[in-house]
Order: structure tokens, then sequence, then C-alpha cells
């Protein structure tokens, strides 16, 4: 009886299930098995180049040269900064407006989490593009402000990563308040009234009871922004039109397309690939232990 | 591993006791724990309030700005003719106003190509959302309400599916795509939009928050199919978090420029943000300085929808993103 029951419920979830397994295996499991195949072997044109490309089986010579270019190392350099910059900044930034919202003070707050969303709404391409016009002397009323006028290429020139910084910063930072505010809308309010009572100024409220309290949304939201942080091509790639200091390989991602489509070195950009999808996925599956092990007494 | 994770990200079935065990998003809030530490014990004379109804409000008042202030560029330059574009304030209208004159140059622009991109996008991700999110909802339900066998294996694949970045596969797509020759066509950037394990990961939660078993189980007995009971009930319950997922995958795919650039070289499959990637290097490239105002006229016709829906639709995405955290 309970085994009919559970054979029944196994038809219907093969049934659920299929599209879902099907297309990730065609588009997840398949191209990295190719992947993985492509990255063994090298193509060598043989003499002057007429005789076409030899294929040539390289076993893990291509993980090894994209390991040791410094170009690509460079990459996670960049990467590195990027994220020790950007995530403290975003993450405290949205926690403090967030704490702000919810401090009992502030006026018209659905309208201002409503705005703060809206960059969210706006493709990273185009954001990345208003604000490359934004920085570039001329065009923007900002740069002049700041005094960074001279020069073509503007502060995307000389400072490119606080302006990649400042991009992800305008387009994450309402998105990730419009969380913490929720989280902190669920705190009991018995607990804050307790505070209160005690003596604590909103202050210490907000940093000692609520701040705390929401630590496992904030700790999340950093965790995504960390995958998200690996990614790093949008911006950078735009940015690269008029910067001189964002070279064709700044982050790891662009140095995988550098690699298949300037070099035409395919087994390159696969073993790349996968170094990265690597590294990010070792990289998350750490951080989650890591917050598990701290969420659990 | 596998079995960390899943405890790491509290899929549902795991949650146990409390409650509404499996409401949350994970950005959302914590399992709520009551170890806070209890209020300061002490109880001197009461601190001079550290925080003005003026000072917060002046402090919310310039992100707000911050936040406004780069769209409402666009929309002034979006006025302006080219003299003006680099002649006048920007956060200022210009002397002429000549929007008119830019939209009609917009879409007349290469035999009228940007309506074409503007289609294809909405194929892209529109298309490509609601399909995906569709999927997520069956994979997610199926996950949540039957048990069988190898379940919880398969489930890990998916959470494993979560951790490679869609970056990653970009590279591995277009070598694979090329080989059976899919590049340069459009099916070569719908089919990767139509896969977001992410959006399975919601939606077990969110079936399990939304749709009790006892639901299920209710119309079992009343002898409804598993197909017709997840289309005509578990699915209106799961609304607001399908939708969700769908706004989640809409703006990823619409957010997706590595892959239509690698994918595409026809400018007619172009979805929107290559097209105006391609405008705007002509512009700073090839000394083409008309180009910028077809790459900003042409951002703020394809924004302003996008803004205009996802206001339209806060309900849910608030509801949905931010599922269990509001009481």
């Amino acid at each position: 009886m309970v085994t009919s029951m559970t054979r029944r419920q196994g038809r219907s979830a093969g049934l659920f299930l299929s599209p879902f397994l099907i297309l990730f295996l065609i588009v997840t499991i398949v191209p990295l098995g190719y992947a993985a195949w492509l990255s063994l072997f090298t193509e060598r044109s043989s003499g002057l180049g007429l005789g076409g490309a030899r294929r040539e089986f390289a076993g893990l010579g291509n993980y090894v040269k994209a390991a040791t270019d410094s170009t690509f190392q460079d990459g996670f350099i960049t990467i590195g900064a990027y994220v020790a910059v950007y995530v403290p900044v975003m993450i405290g930034c949205a926690l403090a407006v967030a704490l702000l919202l919810d401090s009992g003070l502030a006026v018209a707050r659905r309208f201002t989490q409503t705005t703060l969303f809206i960059p969210h709404a706006v493709p990273g391409l185009i954001a990345a593009l208003i604000w490359l016009y934004l920085y570039t002397p001329g065009l923007s009323p900002v740069t002049d402000w700041l005094g960074q006028g001279q020069g073509s290429a503007g502060v995307a020139s000389t400072h490119p990563l606080l302006s990649v910084v400042n991009i992800g910063m305008w387009q994450w930072m309402g998105y990730n308040v419009v969380i913490f505010y929720a989280a902190l809308q669920a705190i009991p309010r018995e607990v804050i009234e307790a505070a209160t009572m005690d003596g604590a100024d909103r202050m210490q409220v907000a940093l000692r009871i609520k701040a705390p309290l929401i630590r496992p949304a904030v700790t999340m939201a950093a965790l995504f922004t960390i995958i998200g942080g690996i990614q790093l091509f949008n911006e950078p790639k735009i940015l690269a039109q008029a910067s001189t200091s964002i070279t064709s390989a700044w982050t790891p991602n662009l140095y995988t397309q550098d690699a298949a489509f300037s070099r035409n070195d395919y087994g390159l950009a696969a073993a790349a690939s996968l170094l990265i999808a690597g590294i990010a996925a070792l990289l998350s599956f750490a951080v989650m232990r890591l917050t598990d092990r701290r969420s659990q007494p | 591993m596998i079995k960390t994770l899943r405890r790491a990200q509290a899929a549902p079935p795991a949650a146990g006791s409390s409650a509404r065990p499996a409401e949350r998003h994970p950005s959302g809030p914590p399992p709520r724990t009551t170890t806070a530490q209890g209020p300061s014990r002490r109880r001197g004379p009461r601190a001079p309030a550290s925080l003005s109804r003026v000072g917060v409000n002046l402090i919310l008042l310039v992100v707000v700005c911050y936040t406004v202030l780069p769209p409402l560029w666009l929309l002034m330059a979006s006025t302006k003719n080219l003299t003006d574009l680099f002649g006048t304030n920007g956060f200022a209208p210009g002397r002429h106003f000549n929007l008119p004159n830019n939209l009609h140059h917009l879409f007349a622009a290469d035999g009228g190509i940007y309506l074409r991109w503007l289609w294809n996008t909405l194929l892209y991700a529109g298309g490509g959302a609601v399909l995906a999110a569709f999927i997520c909802a069956m994979a997610g339900y199926a996950f949540d309400k039957f048990a069988f066998r190898g379940k919880e294996a398969l489930y890990g694949l998916v959470l494993v599916g979560v951790m490679i970045p869609s970056a990653a596969l970009v590279l591995p797509t277009y070598l694979l795509a090329s080989n059976v020759g899919l590049v340069n066509g459009f099916w070569g950037v719908f089919v990767p939009g139509l896969v977001f394990p992410f959006g399975v990961y919601l939606a077990r939660i969110f079936s399990a928050s939304y749709v009790p078993d006892e639901v299920v189980e209710a119309t079992r007995v009343d002898g409804a199919g598993e197909l017709r009971s997840f289309w005509s009930v578990a699915l209106p319950m799961m609304r607001p978090g399908v939708v969700t997922i769908g706004l989640f995958q809409f703006t990823a795919i619409w957010n997706n420029f590595f892959l239509p650039m690698v994918m595409l070289s026809d400018d007619r499959l172009y979805p929107v943000n290559l097209g105006l990637y391609t405008w705007n290097s002509n512009a700073l490239s090839q000394g083409n300085p008309d180009d910028y105002l077809l790459a900003i006229t042409g951002s703020l016709v394809a924004i302003v929808p996008l803004i205009v829906l996802f206001l339209a639709v806060q309900r849910f995405w608030r509801s949905g993103m931010t599922a269990g955290a509001v009481k």
C-alpha cells in the first residue's frame, strides 16, 4: 500500500521534475563536460600555419597554463580587491539605511524603499552605460564637481576599481535595504521595548539589539554579493570602452573571453572557465558551511 | 557535502518544529534565536537622543538623491541635442527640447532595428522568465510534496547548480553550441535562460510555506490527478512566489550581456543591451557622436517599461522577496 503510493508519487515526481532536469542537463552538465573535454587539448598550428591547426592532447597543460598566467591571477586579485571594498561598503550602507528606516524617525518609509529599489529594475549594462557617461568629463555634471575634469577618460581611468564599486553599490544597495528592513520588521517589538525600558537609546538599540538579530540575513546577502563579484563582467566591459586602466583581462571572465576570441585558444578558455566555476562553487560552499556553523549554537 | 549544504540553506522539510517552518528566503530573516544579548543593564541617566528626526531624514534624502540622480540625468540627456548634451548641466533641461527628434532617430536608425531589439529582449527575458518560473514551480513543488527515491540526491544536484555562477557557464555553453551549430541563433541565448536552479530552491520553500499538505491530500482524496491539483490548486496558492521567481529570472536574463555578446553576431538577433553596447562603442571609438544620443535615448526607452513593471507588481516581489520576514 505504502510502496504503491510511493511509486505513484515517484511517477508524478518524474513528470514534474523532467522539464527542469532535462534542461539542466543540456544547459549545465553537458557544456561543463564538453568544456572539460576541450580543456584537455591544445591547438598547435604546424609549420607556417598553412597546414591548419592540429589538435594535441595536453593533459592538464591548459589548467597549468591558466593558473600560472599572471594575467589570470591578476584578474582574481582585482576581484579580491573589488570584493574587499564593495561588500563592506554596500552591505554596511544598506544595513545603515535599513536601520534608519526602522528607527521610528523616518518619514515616507514605503516611498523611500520603493525609490531605492528602482536601480534594481535597471539592467546592469544600462546602469554601467549611465555611469560611464556620468564619469565622462564634459558629459557629466558630477566629475566637474569632483575636480576630475582633466583627461579624456575621467574617473573610470583614474579610479577603475572605485568606479566599478560605485555602479554595483547603486544597483544593489536598495535591494538589500528592502530585505534587511523586512528582517528588522520581524524582530519582536517586546525585545526592543525591553531594551528601551532599560535605558538604551535609539542608537544603542539599533547597533546592539537590532543589527545582531538580523545577522544571518546580512551574512546571506554578503555571500550572494561575493558570488556575484566573482562573475564581474558587465561593468568593466563597458568602462573598458573608455578607460585605459581596465585591460582586456581585468577580471577572470574577461580573461576567458579574451582567451577564446582574441587568442583563439579554446582549450585555455575552457580550462579557465572551469577554474572560475570551481573556485566560485568552493567559495560559496565554504561560506555556507561557515555561516551554518555560526548560526548553530 | 550536500547534507551540510542543505542544512545551511534550511530547506523546508528539515526545518522542523516552528509553526511556519519553511518561510525563509535565503537572504531573508534568521531563524529567530532568542539569544540576543539582553538589553544592557546600565541604567544611567538617559543618553541624549543620538538620532534626531531631522538627521535621519536628511541622510535618507541624500541616499534617495544618489538613487534618482542617474536616471534623472538619463531623462534630461534624452531631451537634448548633441550641442546641449555636452554644453549644458546634466541635471538641467537643455536649451532645445529635442526628445521627439531623438525618439524619431532612435526608431528609424538602421532600418528600425531598435524595435527589433526590444522585441528580442521581450522574447528572451519575458518568454524565458515565464517558462523558467513555471518549470521551477513544478520542480520545487515535486521536491516539496512528493516522496520518491533519490529525492535528496537530486535536490543536492540542484544546490550544486545554485553554486555554479552562470557567467562561468557562458564559454562552455558557447563552445558546445558552436560544436552543434547553434551559435548565432535564437535558441543558443533562449534555452540557457530557462534553467534557474536557485528558482527551484525558492519554489520548494514557497510550496512548503504557501501550500498546506492537507490541501494536496484533499485534492488527492477527491480524485484529482497530480497535474490537475498542481495547476488549479497549488499553483494559484504559490502565485506570489512564482511571480518573484519569474522576476528574478527576468532581471537575470535581461542583465545577461556576456552570453548574447559571445553567442550572437547577427545584430538582428541582439537583445537591446547588446545593441546599446554597439551604439555606445561606435560613439566612442568610431567617432560617431550622434550614436551617443541613440544609446542614451535607447537606454531611457528600455528602462521606463521595466521601472513601470516593477512598480506595478511591487505587491508580489515585496511579499515574495521578504516571505516570512514580515508577519
